[in-house]
This record gives structure tokens, C-alpha cells and sequence, in this order.
């Protein structure tokens, strides 16, 4: 790639880079991490960008911002080969790869509109992470397909 | 289990059922030697739902353990009409009680409300989750009756919503039962029940009539058809129709089948099958009885397993 097609995307002083995002997750990446823009920190977004080891990947820049581990956990789930990158000062002083979390607390949102966790009741929600998606640990539904539509609203 | 939470079916192994059923068939052999096992000994009931069976055989498991019960009493008149937790219900509870039962409308209840008490909580039944107590004395009746070895079973009726058909299927992966499950579609066991019978290995058909299966069965377990998973009282009559048994019904069945309702039944099982020698369901109900103590006994630590 020479310069003039280079991503043109700016650097960030202060906050996260994640990289190798599963190709078109990106947007998903961002609803994680309740970014919506109307905070006014910058936030890139590059989608289906090649890449040697994913096809094609997506990555984001969120300036301002360093993930939480509830964060970095549901973000294994839909993007499993993301590294994270902490920027402080232009350069990156701490750089990680997701892993795949064996339970997700307080993140999630049981779908079952009868599960006590859904419920004005002191408990955060509880996933386990099982073979093809994510179960409740009251209720035992399981979440296969679309978990960032099922992100518990801050 | 001394001090456990009994909260799902699938806490249970094979030692622990066989414990608690061994434990149960000394106490019905001479209950009398457990009259005053528990005498200071005060049960807690809180039952956010209607219940006669399951509130009243814990009742009289405790009672004939030589203890007491505390009874909630109906959510109209408790606290929790005035918008109170069921974390801070168990918590305040937990205080007057040794032991705790607890039946709610809500999935998970039991489990969550296990985290916030230190006595030992028994769910007895949580919405459309479980009901272990239920499926201990199912399986109680099934051994007396029909055994463990080879077993064949059919499950029919309500496998969506039906709790003691969701703890029952998952202990019976303890024995290696054959199961079967007979139910219209829109009534099949729900995703994560048949997740967990998959990942135990077990051998589960469904279908969607019992004729062609029930020559095979050494069980059949009927369940009752809600008319209010129904959108309109058309759609259920024509559903539920198919799901009842009469005494003609069973004549295509093997002479010592054992047939088994959880009770209440509205008119899935004809009353002419309750003199046949098939009917096991009135038998069932009366075994919640040293079940229960038997279970009771074992969680107050009267008898290690």
C-alpha cells in the first residue's frame, strides 16, 4: 500500500485502538461500548479493511476512552481475534488480545422478559459463555445470534 | 447435601437421587422412626403462586419430621404487595426459618435468591424453570414402578413451559433413559432444555403423536395443555384434543405400562384409566411425601450423602 492509499485515519493522543475486528463488526463494537458520537471525542472507523490474517478486518479508534473488562469481554464474543491497543501520549503503551471469558456479568440483557434478572432486583445479569452463544445463569435461555441487540442499555 | 440450595435437577448425579430415594423408601417403611427427628426444627414457605400438592406435602413432610412450618401466605397479603424484593423477602425470612421453600411466577428466582441466604433454599418450582422436588418424587415412582434399567419413557403434553418436565428429562440422563417427547410443535422443549440433553449424550426423539411410540413405552408422564398458551380457545381444542388418553387409548400399550401425571389434570387423562392398573398418578402424589422428608432430612443434616 503506498501513502496516498493509506487508511486516513488520525492518530489518537489519549484512548483505545481495536484492531483485527471480525470483518463488518465494527458498528456492533461501538454499541459495546455505548459509542454513539454525541459525546464529542473522536471515534474512527475503518470497515472491511484487507487483512493477512482475518481476510478482512475492521478497526476502531475511539479517542478519550479505555476499555472496562465487562467491555473487553463481550467484545471477544462477537469480534474473537481483536487485540486492544491503550494509547497514552501518541504511543501505545499496552497492547492485548481478547480472550474468550467463561461467564460475561452485568453487560447483557437476559431476552427472556421472565427471567428474575430482568427484574428490579439486586443482581447483575450473568451469562455463561458456552460452544455456540452465551446462557443465562438464572434462567438458562441461550443467546446464539446477534448479542449486541441483547446489550444491557447504561 | 447437608446445607444445600436444591435448586435444579441438574445439581443432581446418580448418587445423589439414589441417595435421597433410598432415603425416602426407609422413611415410608416406618415413618414413625422419624417423628421427632426435627422436633425444633421451622420450615419456611413462601409461595408466590398458587400451589395445593407441592405446599402441602412439604407441610406434612415437616410436620411428620416432628417440625413446623412459617407460611408466607398469599402475595395479597404479604409485603411483597407493597413492592418489596424477592432478594429482601428471603433475607428477612431467612431469619425466622431453618430451611426455605420457595415457589415463584419468575425463571431463576430460586437461583437468584439462593445467593442471599445462608439457610438451605429448595425451589419449588420457578416459572417455567425447575422443580426438582417434583422430579425426585417422579423418579421415586419410577423406580417402585417401572425401575431404572432400561427404561423407556414417553413425555407428552405442555414440554414448552411444563418445569416438571424440564427437570425430569434432565435427571433421567442419570439412568439412560429412552426418551421420547410428544408434543404439538408449538409446544416442543424449549432450545436450552435440548441443549443440555445433547450435551449429556442422551437419546431423545420427539414426535408429534403418541400412537406410533406407545407400545414402546414402559412410562408414559401426561401433562396438561394450558389453555392460555393459546391465542384463541379454537386453536387449543383442536391442540389439546390430541393429547388426551382414555382406556382405549392404553390398549395399544404394554401391559405394565406405569401411567404418571404431575396433577393437577384437567381432562387429558380420562377417568376411566384411574381403576386400570396403568394409573400411578394418585400413587405419585402420595410419594411427595417421604420424598420430601427424606430430601428435608438430608439439607437440615440428618443424614449425610
Amino acid at each position: 500500500m503506498t501513502d496516498d492509499q493509506q487508511l486516513r485515519v488520525s492518530k489518537i493522543r489519549n484512548g483505545t485502538v481495536i484492531d483485527h475486528i471480525t470483518g463488518g463488526q465494527a458498528l456492533n463494537v461501538l454499541a459495546i461500548l455505548g459509542i454513539d458520537g454525541t459525546s464529542g471525542d473522536s471515534v474512527s472507523v475503518a470497515m472491511n479493511m484487507p487483512s493477512d490474517r482475518l481476510g478482512k478486518k475492521d478497526i476502531v479508534k475511539v479517542e478519550g476512552k479505555e476499555l472496562s473488562q465487562n467491555e473487553v469481554d463481550v467484545l471477544s464474543l462477537i469480534a474473537p481475534a481483536a487485540s486492544i491497543n491503550i494509547v497514552r501520549d501518541f504511543e501505545v503503551v499496552e497492547k492485548a488480545r481478547v480472550e474468550r471469558p467463561s461467564m460475561v456479568e452485568g453487560v447483557l440483557e437476559c431476552p427472556n422478559h421472565n427471567c428474575i434478572s430482568t427484574e428490579d432486583e439486586p443482581v447483575q445479569s450473568r451469562f455463561a459463555v458456552v460452544d455456540d452463544g452465551v446462557r443465562c445463569e438464572y434462567c438458562d435461555t441461550i443467546i446464539r445470534d446477534d448479542l449486541p441487540a441483547h446489550i444491557l442499555a447504561e | 447435601m447437608r446445607h444445600d440450595h436444591i435448586i435444579s435437577a441438574k445439581q443432581l448425579s446418580r448418587a445423589d437421587i439414589e441417595a435421597v430415594l433410598d432415603h425416602a423408601a426407609d422413611i415410608a417403611a416406618d415413618p414413625a422412626a422419624y417423628a421427632d427427628r426435627h422436633a425444633d426444627t421451622l420450615l419456611g414457605l413462601l409461595f408466590f403462586e398458587p400451589s395445593t400438592r407441592t405446599k402441602m406435602s412439604f407441610t406434612t413432610a415437616m410436620k411428620r419430621l416432628g417440625g413446623d412450618i412459617v407460611d408466607m401466605g398469599s402475595v395479597e397479603s404479604s409485603s411483597v404487595k407493597k413492592g418489596e424484593s424477592l432478594a429482601d423477602t428471603v433475607r428477612v425470612v431467612e431469619g425466622y426459618a431453618d430451611a426455605l421453600v420457595l415457589r415463584h411466577p419468575m425463571e431463576g428466582s430460586a437461583k437468584m435468591a439462593s445467593e442471599f441466604v445462608d439457610v438451605p433454599l429448595v425451589n419449588a418450582g420457578d416459572g417455567a424453570g425447575q422443580h426438582p422436588t417434583q422430579t425426585l418424587l417422579d423418579l421415586y415412582t419410577i423406580r417402585e414402578n417401572a425401575g431404572f434399567d432400561d427404561l423407556t419413557i414417553g413425555i407428552m403434553g405442555d414440554l414448552k413451559y411444563g418445569r416438571t418436565v424440564h427437570s425430569l428429562a434432565h435427571a433421567l440422563t442419570n439412568v439412560d433413559a429412552h426418551q421420547h417427547f410428544i408434543s404439538p410443535e408449538s409446544l416442543r422443549l424449549p432450545r436450552s432444555v435440548r441443549y443440555d440433553l445433547h450435551q449429556e449424550g442422551a437419546e431423545v426423539r420427539e414426535h408429534t403423536e403418541l400412537e406410533s411410540v406407545l407400545p414402546e413405552l414402559d412410562v408414559l408422564y401426561v401433562t396438561r395443555i394450558q389453555r392460555e398458551r393459546f391465542p384463541d380457545e379454537s386453536e387449543y381444542r383442536a391442540v389439546a384434543g390430541q393429547y388426551q388418553i382414555d382406556s382405549e387409548t392404553l390398549e395399544a400399550a404394554k401391559d405394565d405400562l406405569t401411567v404418571m401425571h404431575p396433577l393437577p389434570r384437567v381432562d387429558e387423562i380420562a377417568h376411566d384409566v384411574d381403576d386400570t392398573d396403568y394409573a400411578t398418578y394418585f400413587e405419585q402424589a402420595h410419594n411427595g411425601v417421604p420424598v420430601r422428608m427424606a430430601l428435608l432430612d438430608m439439607i437440615l443434616g440428618g443424614e449425610p450423602a
